[in-house]
């Protein structure tokens, strides 16, 4: 596989931790109801996250003869080459570099969409994704239904890399997906290794919703995978289970999971035996999913990147007990960035670390 | 208050030669594809014939300006444009600046710098030619490549030095880093990692500086502030609205803009309609420039008319430098894809060897004087990575601090100390 040859490259973050998400994931996508198709016995190729990405990318312009990529350098590639390969094979009208002005591109990406186009914006970090909040928010999220479903921005999707990615610093590091999330109208996707970004890549740009697609930063070379050639999509707003336990339910989405995942193989060997959920869509999530473990276990706890106050575990957190309120033996615990702008040289210490979940799921365990 | 509006258009700059350059007349051709359709521009084969065709005529602009600024020096024959000390100043300040980037790149490189680096190199014509002629009042706003604006403005290299390595003793103490120079003391409002969100800070800060002037009759208080920023970002909203109430309100704001085509790896050429920046100025109502940003000399001249009329209260101006940057765009970046032809182009004017060559012609001072120079800041920046080296990391409890004005607010725990100097830090949910 790929992994002894980036093994050298994750040594902290652990090489084995790359096999459980390919394995369940492929037995248990099979199973996806309702819109996974995936085909077994087609070709696949070992990819990493940016050129599973790529190649949704190549697919959705190809099935699509009215469907644009644009954004801020993607003709060369991209800063992180997602977008190789594109502008040479489907050409510069569909392909374009835009000039630096974020508002304006998603604005411009929502006057596509909405004369029913898909437009593909790539926002560079997602820290730059500010001056288009507006737009994404009051007009996006909103198009369907101030115009009585006469026009619409479905086609919109917006990409953008998010997360921490070791040395970024307080405008290459955050993750913003708590903010989007409180905007209905818009769905939120967030992958965490190649063979879903390919999958829900595909299903986000033929979503009829307006959707932002965050791309785990620190992943894009680090997770490879095994995954199919051939267009397959994933369904939006179902969570997956990609490691059943019995004591405690942990829920996250992109990057944190390979860090939840550590710390549930240690609290395995303390007897803990925990269930690890993928949200992938966080808007709107899969409730049924979530409240299902948690009526098996008893016990919730979340991890994201992003500071705790206001993050999305809080909605997380309340939605659960409101429906499990009498199932819960613990207080939901969250265990998330801290309440500080995201620090350059304090990273290691702002981080949901492996150590820092380790600690709640034991205490959480023993309350 | 007594702002007065810009009621009458200000009148350009007598160094405004560019009105004179037929350039606008060859635009459209310029910047029409050789080849498909129009739909959005140039195709990437444009690049290099257009690049050569808009060398071509970036050289006779240049040749223009220069043109009226040889005259005036021919003129004169014994009035030339700087003295020897200040010839000497201009010179160690661009050799620091050399000097500092390229020691950045090594330190970069063997670890003890990390995160996104960008450096100046090539540009160090436009930070000392405007900012050797500010005062410690004044304020300088730049961008994520603001090392040398540093270091120019005054701030120690020690200190930007540490900054770099995240060390406590850094003019951030350690919090800001690469893209994020602050300094109180020099007046430094930052390095900002957002391009063009540094220039709505600058244009609050000008307006500050006229306010104690006129409405709290603080006479003296002259202060100009100084907003750099790059090609790309005269694409930006912000830039645009920042334009309009300088004009305005007569805000004393240079805004210069470092054209050095690039935006990563997006051509100036092919994202902007008009490339010509300095238009922009007169469209808001402030006089626009374009000058040779690779020549000290001409952009201090035209630091020096910008600056006055901004003191004296006439209002703002758009200054377009015409540079290059002779590294990629970050030290991550691999720079493959600017044309290795223009790249030898800019190279041979480099900014630092034009200047030597003006002062020995000119017998301003002698070969030894400048290698006492190099000599000089050879040491500074040995002694700046040195001490950076033997400097503490910053303290945990820091990570915490300076997030609100009251940091019993948030950083202080119920006992007194630091919250994360508490050992029960890492467990639990990590609260704050």
């Amino acid at each position: 596989m790929g992994l002894s040859r980036f093994g050298g490259l994750v040594k902290g973050l652990g090489v084995a931790r790359r096999r459980p998400f390919a394995t369940s994931t492929s037995s248990s996508s099979s199973t996806a109801a309702g819109g996974g198709t995936i085909v077994r016995g087609t070709g696949s190729k070992s990819l990493n996250l940016y050129s599973a990405i790529n190649q949704a990318l190549h697919i959705a312009l190809e099935t699509d003869p009215r469907s644009y990529v644009f954004g801020e350098d993607v003709s060369f590639g991209g800063v992180f080459r997602c977008t190789t390969g594109l502008a040479d094979r489907f050409g510069n009208q569909r392909v374009f570099n835009t000039p630096l002005c974020e508002q304006g591109i998603v604005g411009f990406g929502i006057g596509l969409a909405a004369m029913g186009n898909r437009a593909v914006a790539e926002i560079q970090f997602a820290d730059y994704i500010f001056p288009a909040f507006d737009q994404i928010v009051n007009e996006a999220a909103k198009f369907r239904y101030r115009s009585g479903n006469q026009f619409n921005c479905g086609g919109l999707t917006i990409r953008a890399p998010y997360g921490a990615v070791g040395h970024g610093g307080h405008y290459h590091s955050q993750s913003p997906e708590a903010f989007f999330c409180h905007a209905p109208g818009l769905k939120v996707v967030i992958p965490r290794s190649p063979l879903q970004a390919k999958g829900l890549l595909l299903s986000c740009i033929r979503d009829p919703n307006p959707v932002v697609f965050f791309e785990p930063k620190w992943l894009y070379r680090l997770s490879v995978e095994e995954v199919p050639e051939h267009d397959y999509m994933l369904p939006l707003s179902e969570a997956e289970v990609i490691r059943e336990g019995t004591d405690i339910t942990l829920v996250g989405w992109g990057a944190q999971l390979s860090i939840m995942e550590q710390a549930c193989k240690e609290a395995e060997k303390d007897g803990i035996s925990c269930e690890l959920i993928d949200l992938r869509t966080l808007l709107p999530w899969d409730k049924d999913t979530v409240e299902a473990s948690v009526r098996k276990t008893g016990r919730l706890l979340i991890s994201h990147e992003a500071p705790v106050t206001a993050g999305f575990g809080a909605e997380i957190s309340a939605s659960i007990v409101e429906r499990c309120f009498l199932r819960l033996e613990a207080p939901v615990a969250r265990v998330c960035g801290l309440d500080t702008p995201f620090p350059l040289i304090f990273e290691p210490f702002y981080m949901p670390t492996k150590n820092k979940i380790l600690d709640a799921i034991k205490s959480t365990v023993n309350f | 208050m007594s702002f007065s509006s810009a009621t009458n258009l200000a009148q350009p700059l007598q160094l405004n030669t560019t009105a004179s350059t037929p350039r606008s007349n060859d635009k459209p051709s310029l910047l029409l594809p050789t080849k498909g359709s129009s739909f959005l521009g140039s195709t990437r084969k444009l690049r290099p014939a257009s690049l050569s065709h808009s060398n071509a005529h970036r050289r006779s602009a240049v040749v223009a300006v220069s043109e009226a600024v040889k005259e005036k020096k021919v003129q004169a024959s014994s009035n030339l444009l700087i003295t020897k000390e200040e010839g000497l100043e201009l010179y160690e300040d661009m050799v620091l600046g050399r000097s500092f980037e390229d020691m950045c790149a090594q330190m970069y490189y063997r670890g003890k710098m990390f995160g996104f680096v960008h450096l100046y190199n090539g540009q160090e014509a436009v930070s000392t030619g405007f900012i050797k002629l500010t005062k410690k009042e004044d304020s300088v706003v730049s961008t994520y490549r603001d090392h040398v604006h540093s270091l120019s403005k005054g701030v120690p290299a020690r200190e930007v030095m540490s900054e770099l390595f995240g060390k406590a003793t850094g003019c951030c103490r350690g919090q800001g880093g690469s893209m994020h120079m602050f300094s109180k003391e020099y007046n430094v409002l930052g390095g900002f990692a957002f391009i063009g969100e540094g220039i709505p800070v600058a244009t609050g800060a000008a307006f500050s500086s006229k306010y104690r002037r006129e409405v709290m009759k603080q006479a003296d208080c002259d202060h100009v502030t100084l907003a750099f920023f790059g090609d790309g970002t005269a694409n930006n909203g912000q830039f645009f609205e920042c334009l309009n109430m300088a004009a305005l309100w007569k805000l004393p704001i240079i805004f210069v803009v470092e054209n050095n085509l690039w935006a990563i790896g997006m051509s100036h050429l092919r994202a902007t309609s008009d490339p010509e920046i300095w238009k922009k100025g007169p469209a808001f109502g402030m006089p626009g420039v374009h000058v040779d940003g690779m020549d000290v000399l001409k952009v201090r001249e035209v630091a020096k008319e910008a600056i006055g009329r901004a003191r004296r209260g006439e209002g703002p101006t758009l200054v377009e430098c015409e540079t290059y940057r002779f590294r990629g765009h970050s030290l991550a970046d691999p720079d493959e894809l600017r044309d290795p032809a223009e790249k030898a182009h800019y190279a041979a004017r480099d900014p630092i060897a034009a200047l030597k060559k003006y002062i020995l012609e000119n017998n301003l001072a002698t070969e030894q004087d400048l290698k006492a120079i190099h000599k000089k800041i050879d040491e500074v920046v040995e002694d700046a990575v040195e001490f950076a080296d033997e400097s503490p990391l910053p303290p945990r409890s820091q990570l915490l601090e300076n997030v609100f004005a009251d940091p019993k607010g948030f950083g202080i725990g119920p006992d007194g100390s630091y919250r994360c100097e508490d050992p029960k830090f890492t467990q639990g949910t990590a609260h704050v």
